[in-house]
């Protein structure tokens, strides 16, 4: 019986010599004899008396496995699917040699249908996590591996992640995830479910601490979809990943739906009608490239200020393009984009959710090396207007800004609330309300320029100076008022007749910036190609303001 | 004129001066609305080159007499700015007319006064006489300079004007009228003593009559036919037996062809070159030649090129036909300023082609090396004065060379239009001796409403030499971005041997890329420094992208490299690279060369100006990406390649090629443009080649065709609507 146990509990490391001894490596350990057992429990004996090069060698035989993943067959497949290996990945995103890995000998513990079996265990399991460096700064970074179980998430997996989240929240560095799961682990049941819970909570405990950014780099499907939902960017890879709740099959089991993977779930569906992602790179390369990009814009945490880079645009540089952009017409349209554009260091601005509610433009750009956010309505989509999506669009962006202490600049074109049943059934009120939230609770530096347009409740909305609003400019273009000339005449002079006069009249009283600016509600009119040079100079200023917001445990924002 | 030369739809063998059916001919693919020259261009900084040695030829330029007060300019654009720039250098007052989209356009601000002359389409506009003679009363302007195009040879206008008593800067009305009909300017012509193209107007009959028309002619001989078109029944001849043989044939060839064997005899210019005098005549009888200014360089009829003078002319030649011009002008009691168009043979025999009753395009290189202020004498002849200057008092002083600068796509027959917003521009104004007019500014929109041409780029030089130089410089440091530009195009002209050495034609174009123009071909030296450049320019944004300002509170690690590995791909094909780097200055091994690049790596300009090797070099970065995908613009052509890390790149051969869409069952705009007619609708089946709709895009139209032959799906654009470039028209089965 004591014999049975030595050979049982020696199992384990026997399992760590199994390609050295061959065949007898192959031995299961559930079918093994007591006798094999002391065969091996000799042999083993012997090892351990040549020395301690037989563990080296077990640790260098573990790494190797472990670089391997699921193996170079797994691998060749995941190649031939367009799609690089978990290690490729993070090796492209991070700087060369920065790579630092964490858990790299853990191992599933499942014991359940044959999952015990030595050739179903890979160390690290189906995730590889650690820190490095992008561009010098530290980020933590997990990379799900396909070629491991799909990816699946077992109870291990899911620990490794959280432990690289934990210390990220403790040392305050972002956490970037590259998911690339086939779902639960099955075989382990609850302790799946239970890991994808501890994610959960983590990514909500870290929400506003550090920025957490979710890569999709293949399927993510169930529960798992909402690790990235939670995240505060996810992005995605054209035409490999996919991101829904239940797949086709039970989609249409369910609601008879017939629809592919790329259509319930691809990048296109979620960067231009679910909203669900934020952008959407041509491939695995560029995916990752960009990130590095892009993660240049943020600060490592809620304590640090947004990043300022070496730039070499001046900040004093004129626009004169910017005195002829806004149409003479007020009816016609002109691309937001195109003033950002101009504006910003370098003409370079990275859009958010560029394909979805376009009516708003968001983003980061830099102004004068240091990151700002851009919130901007587009007269070229729907006249600028609000609708939920917009709201809800530019609400998430606005409190990401305010959570990670980024300057929010704020251009206003916007004729109001888009009017309607379906944006009433829909919600508008309370969606709506989610934008002004945002912008009235920010505390960062907080600039607004008003282009064209600012009408109604949209104007309020728009980071006026009602809001907290610390510098509002008004282009000479600008008309604050409830409404355009016409709608506004109709109803003070109802039935009246002398209507086009009366319009006339309101144009000449509230069609220009005056209105807005005797009452100190704009705090200048501003020659249009001089909004750089004002920008960069207010947020020198800026970059010391302190406003605190009445303590309470969180606020209840209409969600 | 040379809107009458096909040098595209034709063989270039068979090209002739038989102008009406040749112009006829190429109308049937895309045709002009409005002939080149009534092109309205832009400008707006107006440099003058400094041209020292031209001052003293024209000493009325320190005083100015007394002339009008106000003058209106009845065009838009560059023109407009440019007749602005002289006024207010006499201290006139000017006016300018708009239509609403161009109620802020440089010539607009430029203005003392402005005007709204109706909506966008020139009809409505600045062709609109009602609206520009009401415009002309409320301003009380004495004066009109019609520019050119629009109503700049207009007789209606010009009567008008007369008849309320306003001037008319530009000749009188019955010199308009003669020079504007083609068969009357002939005879006129001939009269005049003035050399045109020999021809029998009859039919040829027999292969003797043939024979004697031809002698009488002189070889060579065009022999064609009478209902021709395409080439088709069409011989040169150059001595009798080619005549009896291309009698033979032709005529069999246009019976096959038009079922019409009748044929023509005239001569045939060989290699015709275009090349014009500027005339100046008072309405004193006094008439002055400037000159010539040689216009050989054509796509489409229009002119690209231009310079003054001519390599082609000997003095005797020019002489000769600055005297011919100087007769015809006379002879229709010109005034002002006037172009006389010809052709040159390879012989130096040249013909009369048309007079052009206005203010040419190319205007600018007459003024350069003559320095005379075209606009000013116009106004002062306009006034009643009569010509400060005698023929022996006009100089040549120099080269000056002239490029078209226009916002279209060179790739594409030699340039198709494209329209934009210029989201980035900037005109090589800090070079010496560049003069570029220009009636736009950053931020203008190049709408399909009016000509595409963005500005006259004319640059000066004591020598030919150095003028062609200058040249490359400014059209190197010249940035144009959110329009897609010709200054690939311009820039292989004006440096290919051929032109360097004079021996152009108007078929230069297609005799040079007869499968249509490629771009810059790079030599392998060529590549080597593109690559080594954008290299460079990689591992200097990614320095960049590392640095920090502030304190950090996580300190950001250091990384302290001094060699990089790269790989950088070009046209598919990838090249290993190697950078180390001192300071500003880079060393790329590349190609088993070594490469010192050096430059202030201001990532924030559009210009890059490099040393390699210590050669200057003036690159430009067109787009940078953070996948490493560099988009520079070196010897005027833009090159794409993508910078990544051997890793990086090793990596991205896994990733998937995406496939393109199936083109051949849509059909997508070429251009922007409006469409003016849809031939199908949905349910309709189409046979391969059959006209889908046709787009007009500034001012040509564009038949659209299937590309097979199926059933139309769908339907996206109906006619009066404006697409944009790669907006889908029509859907496929």
């Amino acid at each position: 019986m004591a014999a049975f146990t030595v050979a049982r509990s020696s199992s384990r490391l026997i399992s760590g010599f199994r390609t050295s001894f061959g065949g007898l490596a192959r031995v299961k350990h559930g079918v093994v004899a007591a006798t094999a057992s002391q065969v091996s429990l000799q042999q083993q004996c012997r090892r351990y008396a040549v020395g301690q090069l037989s563990v080296k060698e077990r640790i260098d035989k573990k790494r190797q496995e472990a670089l391997l993943g699921g193996g170079q067959p797994r691998i060749d497949a995941q190649h031939k699917k367009g799609k690089l290996t978990a290690r490729e990945r993070i090796e492209l995103l991070l700087d060369p040699e920065s790579f630092v890995e964490y858990d790299m000998f853990v191992e599933h513990r499942c014991s359940d249908f044959g999952m015990e079996q030595d050739r179903n265990k890979f160390p690290g399991d189906s995730v590889v996590t650690g820190q490095g460096r992008i561009n010098g700064r530290l980020v933590y970074v997990f990379s799900q591996d396909f070629t491991v179980f799909g990816g699946s998430l077992s109870g291990a997996h899911a620990q490794k992640i959280c432990k690289v989240m934990d210390q990220a929240m403790m040392v305050g560095a972002p956490v970037i995830g590259l998911n690339d799961s086939g779902g639960a682990r099955i075989q382990e049941g609850v302790e799946s479910l239970a890991g994808y819970a501890d994610i959960f909570l983590r990514n909500v405990l870290a929400s506003g601490v550090v920025p957490q950014i979710s890569l999709i780099m293949g399927p993510c499907a169930g529960g798992a979809v909402y690790s990235p939902a939670l995240t505060d960017f996810t992005f995605m890879v054209k035409d490999t990943s996919y991101l829904f709740i239940t797949g086709p099959d039970v989609v249409k089991s369910v609601t008879n739906e017939d629809v592919t993977q790329e259509e319930l779930g691809g990048a296109k569906t979620h960067t231009a009608v679910s909203g669900v992602a934020h952008y959407a790179f041509e491939n695995d390369v560029d995916a990752l490239l960009n990130l590095r990009d892009f993660f240049n814009f943020l600060p490592l945490s809620n304590q640090d200020a947004a990043p300022v880079m070496e730039s070499h645009d001046p900040s004093d540089r004129l626009v004169p393009a910017m005195d002829t952009i806004v149409p003479s017409e007020t009816t016609k349209a002109y691309d937001m984009l195109d003033i950002i554009h101009a504006i910003v260091d370098e003409k370079n601005f990275f859009e958010i959710m560029p394909s979805y509610a376009k009516n708003i433009v968001v983003g980061f750009a830099r102004m004068d090396g240091r990151t700002v956010g851009i919130v901007g309505n587009q007269p070229k989509v729907a006249s600028g207007c609000l609708d939920i999506n917009s709201s809800v669009k530019g609400a998430r962006f606005v409190r990401f800004c305010d959570a990670f202490n980024i300057p929010i600049i704020t251009f206003v074109d916007v004729p109001g609330f888009l009017p309607g049943t379906a944006q009433e059934y829909g919600g508008i009120i309370r969606h709506g309300a989610k934008l002004l939230y945002a912008f009235a609770e920010a505390t960062v530096p907080k600039i607004t320029i008003i282009t064209r347009k600012a009408y109604g409740g949209a104007y309020d909305v728009m980071s006026s100076k009602h809001l907290r609003g610390d510098v509002n400019y008004a282009w000479p273009s600008a008309e604050v008022a409830v409404m355009g000339a016409k709608g506004a005449v109709q109803i003070i002079f109802r039935g009246k007749d002398s209507q086009a006069e009366a319009e006339a009249e309101y144009v000449e009283k509230f069609a220009n910036p005056f209105p807005a600016a005797v009452r100190g509600f704009v705090d200048d009119i501003i020659e249009p190609s001089t909004t750089r040079k004002r920008i960069c100079r207010d947020l020198e200023v800026l970059a010391s303001k302190k406003q605190v917001n009445p303590w309470k445990k969180h606020a209840n924002m209409p969600l | 004129m040379a809107a009458h030369i096909s040098t595209l739809s034709l063989p270039r063998l068979l090209v002739a001066a038989k102008n009406a059916s040749l112009h006829a001919r190429w109308q049937a693919v895309a045709h002009s609305a409005v002939r080149y020259s009534t092109v309205p261009v832009p400008q707006e900084k107006h440099v003058w080159v400094d041209v020292g040695k031209s001052e003293g030829a024209d000493s009325s330029n320190l005083s100015f007499p007394q002339t009008f007060d106000k003058i209106l300019i009845a065009n838009r654009g560059e023109i407009a700015c440019r007749v602005m720039k002289t006024c207010r250098m006499m201290g006139i007052q000017t006016v300018a007319v708009h239509s609403d989209v161009d109620a802020s356009a440089v010539h607009v601000k430029m203005a003392d006064q402005a005007v709204c002359v109706g909506p966008a389409p020139t009809n409505q506009s600045y062709l609109n006489m009602d609206a520009i003679m009401e415009a002309v009363r409320s301003t009380g302007a004495q004066a009109v300079h019609p520019g050119y195009g629009f109503l700049s040879e207009n007789k209606e206008f010009a009567r008008r004007l007369a008849a309320e008593g306003v001037a008319f800067i530009g000749p009188d009305t019955h010199a308009i009228q003669a020079m504007g009909d083609k068969i009357e300017s002939k005879l006129i012509a001939k009269a005049a003593q003035v050399n045109t193209i020999p021809g029998f107007d009859g039919v040829v009959e027999t292969v003797e009559d043939a024979v004697r028309i031809a002698l009488d002619i002189g070889y060579p001989v065009m022999i064609k036919a009478s209902a021709g078109g395409g080439g088709k029944g069409m011989r040169i001849a150059w001595n009798e037996e080619e005549t009896r043989d291309g009698f033979r044939f032709s005529t069999q060839e246009a019976a096959s062809s038009f079922g019409d064997s009748r044929l023509l005899i005239e001569k045939f210019i060989d290699n015709p070159r275009h090349i014009e005098i500027q005339v100046l005549a008072d309405k004193h009888g006094n008439a002055l030649w400037l000159n010539e200014r040689e216009c050989s360089i054509q796509r489409r009829n229009q002119k690209v090129v231009e310079e003054a003078p001519s390599t082609f002319l000997d003095a005797d030649t020019r002489r000769a036909m600055g005297e011919q011009a100087v007769l015809l002008a006379q002879a229709v009691q010109y005034s002002s300023a006037g172009t006389v168009e010809f052709l040159v043979d390879s012989h130096k025999n040249f013909y009369f082609l048309e007079m052009n009753t206005r203010l040419q395009v190319e205007h600018p290189i007459t003024e350069l090396i003559t320095g005379l202020d075209l606009v000013q004498q116009m106004i002062r002849v306009a006034k009643g004065y009569p010509l400060l200057h005698k023929q022996e008092d006009i100089p040549i002083n120099g080269w000056a060379i002239e490029s078209r600068v226009y916002a279209e796509d060179p790739y594409k027959s030699f340039g198709l239009p494209s329209i934009g917003r210029l989201s980035q521009y900037q005109e090589p104004l800090n070079l010496s001796n560049v003069r570029v007019d220009s009636g736009i500014s950053e931020g203008s929109d190049i709408s399909i409403y009016y000509d595409p041409m963005i500005s006259k780029l004319v640059t000066y030089g004591a020598t030919r030499a150095e003028a062609l130089s200058k040249m490359e410089d400014a059209l190197d440091n010249y940035v144009i971005r959110g329009v897609t530009h010709n200054i690939p195009l311009l820039r292989e002209i004006i440096t290919h041997p051929r032109f360097i050495s004079g021996d152009i034609s108007t078929n230069f174009l297609p005799e040079v890329y007869p499968d249509g123009f490629k771009g810059h071909q790079l030599t392998a030296g060529g590549q080597r420094e593109l690559l080594a450049s954008a290299a460079a320019l990689h591992v200097s944004a990614q320095l960049r992208a590392q640095t920090f300002l502030g304190t950090l509170r996580v300190s950001a690690s250091s990384q302290e490299r001094r060699r990089w590995d790269l790989c950088v791909e070009l046209g598919g094909e990838r090249h290993p690279v190697v950078v180390s780097r001192t300071g500003q200055t880079y060393t790329v091994e590349v190609g088993g060369e070594s490469l010192v690049v050096s430059g202030e790596w201001d990532l924030a300009s559009p210009l890059l100006p490099l040393k390699i090797n210590n050669t200057p070099r003036m690159l430009q970065c067109l787009s940078r990406t953070a996948s490493g995908d560099i988009c520079l613009q070196y010897l005027g052509t833009s090159f794409k390649v993508r910078v990544l890390s051997p890793l990086a790149a090793e990596l991205s051969s896994f990733m998937p090629e995406k496939v393109p869409e199936d083109t051949s069952s849509i059909l997508r705009s070429p251009m922007p443009g409006s469409v003016v007619a849809v031939s199908v609708k949905p349910g309709d089946t189409v046979a391969e080649g059959q006209e889908i709709c046709v787009i007009e895009a500034m001012k040509m139209q564009n038949s659209m065709t299937a590309a097979k032959t199926g059933k139309v799906k769908s339907v996206h654009c109906k006619a009066g609507e404006t697409v944009g470039e790669g907006d889908l028209l029509v859907e496929l089965e």
